[in-house]
């Protein structure tokens, strides 16, 4: 157990630093894999954990009757997960090393916790499968490999931990390894790899140590630092959904009396001023006069960031309207079949409408049918008539307005939605787009 | 203007762009929110965040200050300064009126208001119809906030049920409710406060002055810096002491406590964050370390 003496020195992202952005990643495994102590042992080296959090948590952990400091406690943040000591809510938790800012999305393991795995993972960029070396691959490492793959994470890291307690055995790994990659075949997973650990004892996960000298592959620390970050792996076409509609109106300001601006986030893609772009549902065309952030032009804007987009004509525009660019046009529909998991614990009803939000966009749904329900540990196709909480299912919804689309493995922004209850307000749903 | 050459938003880019996202999303979905701004380091983020997501515009949405009656005047001096500043409209409610009603009665005179600013904060959202609040509150600061919601849903009573809480995915935010409820929008959930401050410095915010070194009449008491004020006077058998200290976090003064620092620029302020033991919260509020979960028992009360 490191102790606060033996934490690193601090690598805070300055203004000097090569900046690499932000990594969302999400931590899956089960009670006992070592999850907990492996985000203890990533905020420890990275000096996130502090004096006080730390002796908090030994205090709780003597009060229990452990004899070391019980890591597990970090990530139950609610009384009730104390009071039954398990996770029942995605936690998130931040760390940053020298040149990257981190996002933890910490997801229990449960099976009945399905639904809180599909919420971690749809912002995680990549996805930390863990294994108990003595245990192998088990039914939830598979469910939780399925889902990530569902949720198009697109980097994969299946990490063998405990390794100290098979010896550091290269067998015992490479025996993992192959277990593994005979089921992941057919999830199609565009970047796995495989790492041995030992969280607790420190090796491979920010430095090597002395055990695992079979394996020459990077730490776990080296793949989270050169991951790359969300968007930035292939030619994405230009989304931008239009959140909100500026238009001042100052009286004394004779200058904003005619100013419009069309205020989102750049879901993808890239604009520029003097770029074509296109207004759906309108369909009327138009170029791009400016770019601001805050009233200040920029020049171009790239996915993610924040803007207001000012138009050459006057053309009327409200929020879940889209821009695009005229010569990469998404799918206009009214139908959509889709990949939906069922968050709620009241049942979906066919017999219901519900309203359906897509980007800013929100419209209404019935469903039209129910294909199948998968299930998740066997990836077996059952029928069924309505869906459960952490059902996963394949179907087709109808839709009162259309929706301007994607399917979700092109683009994650414009391929995914949420179901909501409208007597509860409540968010039931989660879709991903078919291709 | 500026030339975009860069394909990925550095870190405080990226924070940047989701809190400017998520307020725009509070503009579009609810009819009548608020923005909570106390002056304190965190609010003075939202509001350059929402500069530059409205501007030129006015912001959809007044300010909003629940006053304990026990703030420092430097805070107070500076909340009124910068909201005249911006032109937009701010809106005080007062512990005190709510005792004068008699809906806070206070256990004894120099008992800690700030779990009593719930109560305030709840008649307010009653008085004005806000269905949204926006607040500085981040993930980091304490575990009962780690499983917050960016949007996080108050019943009627304005409670928060941590067991029921609307799934959050993607960037797909939904802030609907019914008449009574609320929606609480926190846009820098993802923000630590090495980012606040590296934020702060980045666009050159303005602080009250009682962020930065300055002596101080402080008592030592478990392990807190106590200062010594008309409300938290010595007591006869303790040892006043005159110490540099500075805020890491502002609030009431019943309950927040400086640290010793001699860091009185921002760069100072910065290189301190970075190399600190203790968490914001353990260093400078006497109102978390009473029990393991009394934040998120004072959240379950209708407090931020």
């Amino acid at each position: 157990m490191p102790t606060i003496e033996t934490m690193n020195a601090p690598h805070p992202l300055g203004p000097d630093a090569a900046d690499h952005g932000l990594l969302r990643f999400l931590t899956c495994g089960s009670v006992d894999d070592g999850k907990s102590t492996l985000i203890g042992r990533l905020l420890f080296d990275s000096k996130t954990i502090l004096a006080d959090t730390l002796n908090a948590i030994e205090k709780t952990s003597a009060k229990r009757g452990m004899t070391a400091v019980d890591l597990s406690l970090l990530t139950d943040g609610l009384q009730a997960e104390r009071e039954q000591g398990i996770t029942i809510d995605v936690a998130y938790r931040y760390f940053t090393t020298g040149t990257r800012k981190y996002i933890i999305a910490d997801a229990p393991g449960h099976e009945q916790y399905t639904r809180n795995m599909v919420t971690a993972a749809s912002t995680a960029n990549l996805a930390i499968i863990l294994v108990d070396a003595r245990k192998g691959v088990q039914t939830q490492t598979r469910r939780h490999s399925y889902l990530a793959s569902l949720v198009g994470i697109p980097h994969l890291l299946v990490a063998v931990n405990k390794m100290d307690l098979v010896d550091y055995d290269q067998a015992v790994f490479e025996k993992i390894k192959a277990d593994y990659l005979a089921f992941a075949e057919k999830l199609g997973i565009k970047d796995l790899r495989f790492i041995p650990l030992s969280a607790l004892n420190g090796d491979m996960v920010v430095d090597r140590g002395e055990r695992l000298g079979w394996y020459n592959g990077p730490t776990l620390m080296n793949i989270l630092e050169t991951t790359p970050a969300a968007h930035t792996e292939k030619a994405e076409d230009f989304r931008f959904p239009v959140q909100f509609v500026c238009r001042p109106q100052d009286s004394a300001n004779p200058a904003l009396h005619d100013y419009r601006g069309f205020m989102g986030r750049v879901e993808s893609g890239e604009i520029a001023v003097g770029d074509a772009v296109t207004v759906l549902p309108s369909g009327l065309t138009s170029t791009v006069k400016a770019i601001e952030i805050g009233g200040e032009q920029i020049a171009c804007a790239i996915h993610e960031q924040s803007v207001s987009i000012l138009l050459a004509d006057e053309i009327d525009i409200s929020r879940g309207d889209m821009i695009i660019k005229t010569a990469e046009q998404p799918l206009t529909t009214k139908q959509v079949d889709a990949t939906v998991c069922w968050l709620s614990e009241t049942p979906m009803s066919p017999a219901r409408t519900y309203l359906l939000r897509h980007t800013s966009r929100e419209v209404k749904a019935k469903i039209a049918k129910i294909d199948y329900r998968l299930d998740v540990n066997t990836l077996e196709q059952e029928s069924t008539a309505t869906l459960a909480m952490n059902d996963i299912a394949q179907l087709t919804l109808k839709l009162a307005q259309p929706i301007f689309a994607d399917a979700y493995d092109k683009n994650r922004s414009t391929g995914a939605f949420i179901i909501i209850d409208e007597s509860t307000n409540n968010t039931v749903g989660a879709g991903m787009i078919d291709g | 203007m500026s030339t975009l050459t860069k394909q990925t938003l550095s870190h405080l880019d990226w924070l940047e762009a989701e809190a400017i996202h998520i307020l725009r999303e509070v503009a579009g979905q609810c009819s009548n929110p608020v923005l909570l701004f106390s002056g304190g380091k965190d609010s003075v983020c939202l509001l350059r965040l929402a500069e530059k997501a409205f501007r030129p515009g006015r912001f959809p949405f007044p300010l909003m200050h629940i006053d304990t009656g026990h703030n420092y005047e430097e805070v107070i001096a500076f909340r009124d300064k910068r909201a005249a500043e911006l032109g937009e409209r701010l809106i005080v409610r007062s512990l005190e009126d709510s005792m004068a009603r008699g809906s806070i009665v206070l256990k004894h005179p120099l008992e800690s208001r700030n779990k009593h600013q719930s109560v305030t904060l709840l008649e307010a959202i009653e008085e004005f119809g806000f269905d949204c609040c926006i607040g500085g509150a981040r993930r980091d600061e304490e575990k009962a906030r780690a499983k917050e919601r960016i949007m996080s849903f108050r019943d009627e009573f304005g409670q928060w049920d941590p067991k029921n809480q609307r799934p959050e995915l993607w960037n797909l935010f939904n802030a609907r409710t019914h008449k009574g409820e609320n929606i609480r929008a926190f846009p820098i959930s993802n923000w630590t406060e090495l980012d606040v401050w590296q934020y702060i410095q980045r666009e050159q915010l303005e602080l009250p002055s009682i962020y930065f070194a300055h002596t101080r009449s402080v008592v030592r008491k478990n392990g807190l810096l106590q200062p010594v004020t008309e409300l938290t006077p010595a007591k006869p058998e303790d040892k006043v002491e005159e110490v540099l200290v500075r805020f890491r976090t502002v609030g009431d003064i019943s309950c927040t406590a400086p640290v010793e620092s001699d860091a009185d620029t921002l760069d100072k302020i910065l290189a301190e964050t970075a190399t600190t033991t203790i968490t914001e919260r353990g260093a400078t509020r006497m109102d978390d370390q009473t029990s393991e979960a009394s934040m998120e028992q004072r959240k379950k009360e209708g407090y931020f």
